[in-house]
């Protein structure tokens, strides 16, 4: 869809939704859920379109922005199931909030750099300049809560842990990530209902099976 | 304040205040034909602007981080998400806590109060808990019965909607329900476990509408309660009591008005409330009939408190030296745990009401073996929800690691956590008051309160017997124990007083005007056209969330101000 069209539709609905309101019998501001459900859809295509191709960091420096990247996608790589955190717009996400955080700033900033020293000290060279198995076998240091007490490790630990749970936050929360996860509520119904299968699943493998 | 503007004409009521409390009083009163002025801190709800219902995470540049990333720094008092609502930290408006002391205590600023957020749960108080002193010895009675307040609880259930069936326990008194609604996978198991352990567990009593009441839509499913909604099919002061009745023309609204001051006369009358217009920080006074104070539990003590005159140097309705003690919050405790059986479920749409679909009312009533009064009822969670910031950080924390199986495991274990919040009774104790802190003012001038608060061994023991039912739940599930250690015999590990929200009890009712502030109607012994319609006229803090009982409490509290207004005693 063009530009164009994305904004004829936007329009299309709002001027949708605002005649229904009007039109509700029942009281002022009630969406039906036919309506609410079809609002849903549009925006999720809308924003579905957006892939965020060719973004510029507001934050980070170029470098620490594509040494981010590649750690996005080490943390959680595109697999047989869904594509990665790149398509789900972690190094997007998280530029966005060191733009709007000092403290944020701060954590990456400060992490990417170690990561490059660390890096450095071990195979001579900065992390986007080393090999996939040197970067696994740095992030095999750090991505463990035990090597905490490793004075030369600690700060590369605790940075990591910030990376892994907000690559995370990033991926799950954007649409390739909802839809590897299943997630197929934020609709709306006219009736509430569990599938039969469902139970049955958790009933047999619980200690309640049926004998 | 240079100059003080008197309104000119007297109105007939004004409510402070429009949470659940103030909320119904302006509906009562309204329909009843009485003119009300509505009072109220914050600014008016626009749900079409203000509620962010439906949205998806990635339709927001942070996700709902907020735009200073305050959620990952601990600043994000409430979601980013949720409908407006209400904070423990308000700007220029702070608190004092004694050294001794653990108490946070939350505010909201807003049309609707805590309504427009407020988890729904909807049960009536037993017989027992209007007769705490008759029924073991501790607390005090109300000077109402339980049969005094079954019509009251029968208008409010028939007017709010609440979902719910016929259970016929002394613990969790029937009321006029809607239809129930369906359990949720890891319901159903948690009913099979809680059958195991001998435990009732039974459909939940929410204030959402399984079918469309009073002109209110029936619910779409969504489970975004919290956020607010549109459609109103999940109930709120704002949008059940106040929108209405503002069609109705009897009601005057005004926003942004923090009263400072209730104005008496020599006789002891209420003749005007003196506020803040924070919007132009001018001091205005509005002349009244009467008044309802609704302003939320400990902020209406702290308008008595600082309503010092002459004839009452203590502050008003307090000659009993009562306002301000007795705070209570409910006890609260809460444990995860994982649950294999529910690790890669087929997926389905099980977002339902927001908030669970069945809930564990106290079943040990009568058990003389444990080593605690009273009880508490436990509120469940689990299920797939809509992926939020921090929705993975528990499976992301235990795996560890990264890449391809980190990934896995995700996918494996969503929706597979199963989560029990215990809600128990908080026996009044002398160590739990609020007062004034004369050293200290807010941002209007008017001085702020300071917070005692202490948990007794009542409610110790009675959480480390949630930790120990919720373990067995999990366990009987086949569960693993997540997150979650037992509390401590110093308290440690038990709800901070504050933070459940389920503050009761400072200005309490009596038949005794030595030992109460307010008459068996909530009518203040001292001052004949002083109403008080929120938690504070409560004397205790059972096991049953607050907000039904203030609905029904502030009913009858209004029909009765109704009824001496048309007398000529008002």
């Amino acid at each position: 869809m063009s530009e164009n069209g994305r904004e004829t539709s936007r329009r299309e609905l709002l001027r949708v939704i605002g005649g229904s309101m009007v039109m509700t019998a029942g009281g002022s501001g009630v969406l039906s859920p036919l309506l609410a459900q079809h609002v849903h859809q549009m925006v999720h295509e809308e924003k579905s379109l957006d892939t965020g191709g060719n973004y510029t960091p507001k934050a980070l420096t170029r470098h620490e922005y594509d040494t981010l990247r590649a750690l996005s996608d080490l943390i959680l790589p595109a697999d047989e199931h869904s594509p990665g955190a790149l398509a789900g717009g972690a190094p997007e996400f998280i530029d966005f909030l060191c733009s709007r955080s000092d403290e944020m700033r701060e954590i990456y900033s400060g992490g990417l750099a170690w990561l490059d020293n660390a890096s450095h000290e071990r195979f001579g060279a900065a992390f986007l300049r080393i090999e996939g198995p040197r970067r696994m076998a740095l992030l095999d240091l750090i991505a463990y809560r035990k090597n905490l007490d490793d004075p030369s490790l600690a700060a590369g630990v605790h940075f990591f842990s910030w990376a892994r749970n907000m690559v995370v936050d990033a991926f799950y929360t954007s649409p390739a990530g909802v839809q590897d996860l299943g997630y197929i509520g934020n609709t709306a119904r006219t009736e509430f209902s569990v599938p039969a299968e469902a139970i049955a699943y958790a009933l047999n493998r619980s200690p309640f099976r049926p004998s | 304040m240079a100059q003080i503007q008197p309104s000119a004409s007297v109105h007939d009521v004004v409510v402070i205040g429009s949470g659940a409390g103030g909320g119904t009083a302006v509906k009562v009163l309204t329909d009843l034909g009485i003119p009300v002025t509505l009072l109220e801190a914050g600014p008016m709800l626009n749900p079409a602007r203000d509620f962010k219902e439906h949205v998806w995470p990635y339709e927001v540049d942070h996700r709902g981080a907020g735009d200073h990333a305050d959620l990952y720094f601990g600043r994000q008092q409430w979601g980013y998400f949720a409908a407006p609502n209400g904070f423990w930290n308000v700007p220029g408006e702070p608190y004092t806590v004694a050294p001794d002391s653990h108490f946070s205590w939350f505010r909201s600023r807003i049309l609707g109060g805590r309504t427009n957020h407020y988890g729904r749960i909807s049960l009536r108080f037993s017989d027992y808990d209007f007769k705490a002193y008759s029924f073991d010895g501790l607390g005090r009675d109300w000077p109402v019965t339980y049969d005094e307040m079954a019509p009251f609880y029968d208008k409010a259930e028939e007017f709010i909607g609440i979902t719910g069936t016929h259970e016929g326990l002394r613990t969790a008194p029937d009321g006029r329900f809607l239809p129930p609604i369906a359990p949720r996978v890891h319901e159903i198991l948690i009913q099979k476990a809680a059958g195991k352990l001998n435990i009732p567990c039974i459909p939940s009593r929410m204030a959402m509408l399984t079918r469309p009441n009073h002109g209110r839509a029936a619910c779409h499913y969504c489970g975004q309660c919290g956020r607010g909604c549109r459609t109103a099919s999940a109930f709120s002061s704002s949008q059940a009591m106040i929108f209405p009745a503002m069609k109705t023309g009897k009601l005057n609204v005004i926003c942004n008005a923090m009263a400072r001051e209730l104005i008496v006369d020599g006789a002891g009358r209420v003749t005007a409330v003196s506020y803040v217009d924070k919007e132009t920080r001018t001091e205005k006074q509005i002349r009244c009939r009467a008044v309802v104070v609704a302003a939320s539990t400990c902020e209406s003590a702290r308008l008595l408190l600082n309503s010092k005159s002459p004839r009452f140097p203590n502050g008003l309705a307090n000659a009993s030296g009562m306002v301000g003690r007795n705070l209570t919050d409910t006890v609260g405790y809460a444990l995860s745990g994982s649950v294999p059986a529910l690790e890669g479920m087929p997926r389905h749409n099980d977002d339902g009401i927001g908030g669970m679909h069945v809930y564990i009312p106290w079943w040990l009533l009568g058990d003389k073996k444990k080593d605690f009064p009273r009880g508490y009822h436990v509120e469940v969670g689990g299920g797939f929800n809509m992926p939020q910031l921090g929705s993975f950080h528990g499976v992301a924390s235990r795996s560890e690691g990264y890449g391809k199986s980190l990934k896995d495991d995700i996918r494996r274990q969503y929706g597979s956590m199963v989560h029990f919040s215990g809600r128990g009774d908080m026996i009044p104790n002398d160590f739990s008051y609020c007062e004034i802190d004369n050293a200290k003012v807010d941002q209007w001038g008017i001085p702020v309160l300071k917070f005692h608060f202490r948990w007794s061994q009542h409610e110790v023991k009675q959480a480390q017997h949630m930790h120990d039912t919720f373990a067995s739940l999990i366990e009987t599930m086949g569960g693993k124990v997540l997150a979650g250690e037992r509390p401590k015999d110093d308290a440690t590990g038990v709800s901070t007083g504050g933070s459940i929200i389920h503050e009761a009890g400072t200005v309490c009712m009596g038949d005794n005007p030595r030992n109460s502030a307010l008459n068996r109607y909530c009518q203040a012994h001292e001052s004949p056209n002083l109403f008080v319609a929120d938690a504070s006229p409560f004397l205790g803090n059972p096991d049953k969330n607050v907000t039904l009982t203030i609905v029904a409490m502030a009913w009858r509290t209004s029909e009765y101000l109704a009824e001496e207004m048309r007398k000529g005693n008002v």
